[in-house]
């Protein structure tokens, strides 16, 4: 089976244990912080195993990309540490399970993965997108949101198989074997996990953003400049592909939009709370959302723009209470496109 | 017997006889007769006991069936994925009814009378395009679009009035239409809604052929019933062409300024046809037109949208009159609903309507206190000429 | 029978009587997998006085009479075992008063739920009452005669309990009044007088043709909003119950279970709404309530689920449309359900013993059941769909539900709205003394045996 490519070498004389010293949830000093790492190193049992939140923030903050959460997953893993309530996990994992459905298409560039958003389709219309190829369904689904629930073995068993899914299904009349990943998750599924785990992917993985971007550059003469304040509410998959971040800057600025300062974003991004809610550490849930929406509110924003959906779910209503408007960003571009 | 093996799975669970907040009862042949028989799910259990040979056809059984005025309520509210096939199966059993020849009188007569005169009213082919005399309306010749009038709309003197009213605001706005005059025939809407399916296809095929040869591309209705029956079933033999009802039509024009449009001081309320509504989704159009007009009132029966309770002149029961008249009928039951509005007009969107609801105002002596006015009349009244 | 004939349109009109096959089959007969059985007359009075005369001119022609509202058990119990007239008595359906200060409303037997919701929605938006999941088309008399639940029951017991009194006509002709109604103008209380209401509570029609109820209504909150605690193991919901239930924080708590959608099979969906007048309200709601299963979710067993915010809708209706839809899960139009009123600590087993069932006769089932009172019982449904066309799958069902109903009884339940097979069950296994009573109040009131027989007879 796949083989997690940690170099423990590399987390034995690590001077700044950036992982757990910034993870915003743990407040660890340094001292406890490479006690900590000691033992994640011997896979002993670690308090960050029970109490990590599975914010992906330590993948990011790593200088080394070491893979300190994928570690952390693998240890809880085996060593029977549930971050969820294992009657929600099953659930999970039996509700995303492929079904052996998946149909042959041939679909033309550009084909995008909506993955297990098919609510997305509805907004990839008009002029602005073209009626891009897409699909989305159970066997198609990257999986990566097991590591919510250490469940690195659900990835490893069924990602292979997506994986042929999506090059023999729906990329097989494509002519650049690319693969625009709607979602951050898809994204860092093939282009962080995978390689982490030395699963090969033979297609090329391109961020949606990097696609809505083109899109929208080609186009300029139809865009309104929006003219708002927004927050982006960052996803936490994206914290595995950081590189990509700058995408959101780069599209606000073409549609007119200011990106606010404020506290709880880019690196400092706090958690949308809804995995949180799943583990069943509610307190902790609401505390977050109170700080992040307070911290929007006071920047004085318009809009909240979301791109992952479950983020979306968890705090769209939280966000109009606020009279904040919650957006995705694929809405966000429409608003501004002029048909 | 088409969706013959769908009719079991009605659950009679009942959602279909009312309204979406469960306010009212909204099917009207129901709320007229009230034995569950003549309810949606009387009708599913009784055509699926026909199957099973458990009934046989009778004259009862055939007025069940073709009380059904197909106004739609079951369709929007079932809760069931097999919803959209209601209507469809209460056709096909009709169509059943009328291979065995065994429907209401009036029924028959009507489609004698369609079949002998092509139109229900007896009245001369030669006549049909008469309520245009006087005007500057002209014969299609290959302009933008057919001003489709229909069978109501030729003959009835209500709807002449209405035809008359649409064509006037359509002139005067400069518009490229023309119509057909004594060359047009019945588009065959209610025909189907009663199961003669044969006939129907006669009167669309022949309908299609006509207008192919003309060139017509673009059709406005001034019924809903043509509406619904163009868009909807046309397509499927061929006729695929570009329809608009009168309505949408006289919001684009009032949207684009091409009428002029003054004040007219009046409390209206919109009733809702089932052939433009609930079958066609068209809610709108018709508010916005009358939202145009400055001081204009428009307030809302209880039921409107996909609510709106039928006037009773649909599938046929405008011709037929099946559900009969009473207290209990549904127009009657309509203008008390429009009367406790407030409103002083009713406005129309369908000539069907514009009679049933007019009828029913006299039945419930209120004549004094609302009138019926179908909405391009009351644009032309406001349109400065 | 010409002369019962005319003398039943005299009483009602002509167009209120029917002998016609169409109505005679569809009467015969409901939704679930009782045998039909061919009444001789529909009926469909409008008035009391209406009542009266049919039931004189019954006993005088020793005619069966079966009352009917929404005939929406499932169960038969409006189907006419030995013919007779069946009494359709949605006509009756004025809302006669609402009482806004001791929040009740007296209505005809004919008042459908959908009718009462709405008339309240839009006319005194600050009550309701407690609404059943059957569809809107049942009847709050026919729902309360048969102790029905609904989405205040967890809160305030059986729709019984929430009863003020009755107009009735008495298998002999007399009308009467129960509760404060026989004494006051105000239909507010049946305490403190001998409980009369009672004759007519669960005896499906077999001691008179019920012509008003008085039921309380209750203050509408203006937020509602759903939780769902997931379990897998059905041993830890009786406790479960006992501690949500104990926080006296929910409005109404469910809990289903069923092998489909797949993601669902081998779980237990606990479905706990709360409501409030504020976000402040709902919050201390939502804490105690996780609060009270903290144990579960700590030990990892239970968790709540997200619910994703465009399901809700549906799941906060009332009634809720999905249970509806579940009779087609077969494509079948079909399904029926035992309703085993069971104490909370029977659920394991009653859970247990569904599986089992379906094991044998139905891959497709489902269990639905809806906390009473402070989980002093459980309404809990084995229900099993069936395709109505297929007479096999029919017989599976019925296999299914007579040996529901020997689950319900085995596991100290109690079966609600039963059927013939399901009253005699219970009747065998009945205190003989009760059993006797039961017949001689019958009997006493309704001498001539017209009232829907078959139903609570000793055979």
């Amino acid at each position: 089976m796949y083989e997690l490519k940690f170099d423990e070498k590399m987390c034995a004389v690590c001077e700044t244990c950036d992982c757990l010293v910034r993870c915003p949830y743990l407040n660890l000093d340094l001292e406890h912080a490479k006690k900590e790492v000691e033992k994640l190193i011997q896979g002993d049992n670690s308090m960050v195993l029970t109490e990590c939140v599975t914010c992906y923030s330590c993948e990011e903050y790593c200088p080394y990309g070491n893979h300190p959460f994928y570690r952390i997953v693998e240890l809880q893993e085996s060593q029977d540490i549930y971050p969820a309530p294992k009657p929600i996990m099953n659930q999970q994992i039996k509700s995303m399970s492929p079904v052996g459905k998946g149909k042959v298409e041939e679909l033309k560039d550009p084909v995008i993965s909506l993955c297990a958003f098919p609510e997305a389709k509805k907004a990839l219309r008009g002029d602005l997108f073209q009626n891009p190829n897409n699909y989305f369904g159970r066997d198609y689904f990257c999986n990566l949101m097991y590591l919510h629930f250490a469940r690195s073995s659900i990835i490893k068993e069924r990602l292979p198989r997506i994986i042929e899914n999506i090059w023999k299904q729906k990329l097989n009349k494509s002519e650049s074997k690319e693969l625009i990943c709607y979602h951050d998750e898809c994204y860092a599924t093939y282009t962080s996990w995978a390689p982490a785990y030395g699963i090969e992917v033979p297609f090329k993985p391109i961020h949606f953003y990097e696609y809505l971007y083109n899109r929208i550059r080609a186009s300029m003469e139809n865009i309104t400049p929006i003219d708002a304040k927004v927050a982006y509410q960052r996803p936490c998959s994206n914290r595995l592909i950081p590189e990509q971040q700058h995408w959101v800057d780069d599209i606000f600025e073409l549609l007119g939009a200011q990106r606010v300062k404020r506290e709880y974003d880019r690196e400092d991004a706090l958690c949308c709370g809804g995995i949180l809610r799943m583990q069943g550490r509610d307190d902790l849930a609401h505390d977050l959302q109170v700080k992040n929406l307070e911290d929007m509110e006071a920047a004085g924003v318009d809009y909240c723009v979301f791109n992952c959906p479950f983020c979306s779910y968890t705090l769209s209503e939280m966000v109009k209470e606020r009279n904040i408007k919650p957006i995705m960003m694929i809405d966000l571009c429409t608003l501004s496109w002029n048909d | 017997m088409e969706y013959k093996d769908i009719v079991h799975r009605c659950f009679r669970c009942g959602y279909c006889k009312f309204t979406d907040d469960y306010q009212d009862i909204n099917c009207p042949s129901y709320k007229k007769f009230s034995f569950e028989t003549y309810s949606p799910g009387g009708r599913m259990w009784l055509i699926r006991a026909w199957l099973n040979n458990e009934i046989v056809m009778s004259s009862h059984y055939a007025e069940i069936l073709f009380s059904c005025i197909t106004c739609g309520n079951c369709k929007e509210h079932c809760v069931f994925t097999f919803k959209d096939e209601l209507l469809n199966i209460f056709e096909a059993a009709k169509t059943e009814l009328v291979s065995e020849g065994l429907v209401p009188p009036a029924v028959r007569d009507y489609f004698k009378t369609m079949s002998i005169n092509e139109n229900p009213y007896k009245e001369p082919q030669d006549e049909r395009g008469k309520w245009a005399e006087g005007t500057d309306i002209q014969r299609y010749s290959n302009q933008e679009y057919l001003f489709y009038v229909g069978d109501v709309g030729s003959y009835d003197e209500r709807g002449k009035k209405m035809a008359r009213h649409i064509g006037g605001l359509l002139s005067e706005a400069g518009l490229s239409f023309g119509i057909l005059g004594k060359e047009e025939t019945s588009d065959g809407n209610d025909v189907k809604a009663l199961g003669e399916k044969w006939l129907f296809q006669q009167l669309a095929e022949d309908n299609i052929r006509k207008f192919h040869e003309i060139g017509v591309k673009k059709i406005i209705t001034l019924d809903p019933h043509a509406f619904n029956v163009f868009s909807q079933e046309y397509p499927l033999l061929g006729g695929d062409f570009e329809v608009w009802h009168y309505t949408q039509i006289l919001n684009m024009l009032a949207k684009e300024k091409r009428i002029t449009i003054s004040s007219c001081e009046m409390k209206v309320t919109y009733h809702d046809p089932c052939y433009l509504g609930r079958h066609n989704r068209i809610y709108e159009a018709p508010r916005e037109v009358l939202s145009c007009i400055p001081g204009l009132e428009l307030v809302e029966m209880a039921r409107n949208r996909e609510d709106a309770f039928c006037c009773g002149g649909g599938g046929g029961n405008f011709f037929t009159d099946i559900l009969g008249t009473g207290v209990d009928s549904p127009n009657r039951i309509r203008v008390r609903e429009a009367y406790d509005t407030g409103a002083e007009i009713i406005a129309v969107a369908c000539p069907m309507c514009s009679k049933m609801l007019d009828d029913a105002i006299k039945s419930e002596e209120l004549e004094e206190r609302i009138a019926v006015k179908d909405i391009a009349e009351i644009l032309y009244q406001a349109v400065v000429h | 029978m010409e002369k019962i004939y005319n003398a039943l349109t005299d009483i009602v009109g002509s167009g209120y009587v029917s002998k016609e096959p169409e109505e005679l089959f569809f009467y015969s007969r409901d939704q679930g997998t009782s045998e039909p059985k061919i009444p001789d007359f529909v009926v469909m009075p409008r008035t009391t006085q209406e009542i009266q005369r049919i039931v004189l001119l019954a006993n005088k022609e020793k005619l069966p009479i079966i009352p009917m509202g929404g005939s929406l058990t499932l169960s038969g119990l409006c189907i006419p075992h030995r013919k007779g007239v069946v009494l359709d008595l949605k006509r009756m359906d004025s809302i006669l008063e609402v009482n806004e200060t001791s929040r009740y409303v007296l209505v005809e037997p004919g008042v459908s739920q959908g009718a009462l919701q709405s008339y309240l929605a839009i006319k005194h938006p600050e009550l309701m009452h407690s609404i059943p999941d059957a569809p809107p088309a049942n009847t709050i008399a026919g729902n309360i005669l048969i102790h029905g639940s609904g989405h205040l029951s967890q809160e305030t017991g059986f729709h019984t309990e929430m009863l003020n009194g009755l107009e009735v006509v008495l298998p002999t002709g007399e009308i009467c009044k129960t509760g404060s109604g026989s004494i006051s103008p105000k239909w507010f209380a049946r305490a403190p007088l001998p409980d009369l209401t009672g004759l007519f509570l669960g005896w499906f029609g077999t001691t008179g043709v019920v012509t008003k109820l008085s039921i309380r209504l209750y203050p509408k909150p203006l937020k509602k909003d759903v939780m769902m605690f997931v379990t897998e193991n059905p041993d830890h919901i009786p406790d479960i119950i006992y501690r949500v239930t104990g926080t006296k924080m929910a409005e109404d708590v469910n809990l289903f279970a069923q092998p489909k959608p797949d993601w669902a099979e081998g779980f237990q969906q606990t479905v706990i709404n709360i409501t409030g007048d504020s976000e402040e309200e709902m919050s201390f709601k939502r804490r105690l309530i996780r609060k009270s299963v903290e144990h579960y979710i700590k030990s990892k067993e239970g968790g709540f689920m997200l619910v994703l915010p465009q399901l809700k809708p549906a799941m906060k209706e009332a009634p809720l449309r999905e249970l509806t839809r579940f009779a087609d899960m077969m494509k079948g139009g079909g399904f029926e359900y035992v309703g085993g009123i069971i104490p909370t600590e029977s659920f394991p087993q009653a859970y247990y013993d569904t599986l089992e069932i379906a094991e044998k006769y139905r891959p497709k089932w489902s269990i639905m059941c809806r906390v009473i009172g402070r989980g002093h019982a459980m309404m809990f449904a084995y229900s099993w769909p069936f395709n109505r066309a297929d007479a096999k799958d029919v017989e599976m069902s019925r296999k299914a539900l007579f040996e529901s109903n020997i689950s319900s009884l085995k596991n100290g339940g109690v079966i609600w709205k039963s059927e013939l097979e399901g009253q005699r069950m219970m009747m065998e296994k009945m205190d003989p003394n009760t059993l006797n009573l039961l017949q001689k109040i019958k009997r006493t009131l309704d001498p001539n045996g017209i009232m829907n027989p078959g139903n609570w007879e000793v055979v």
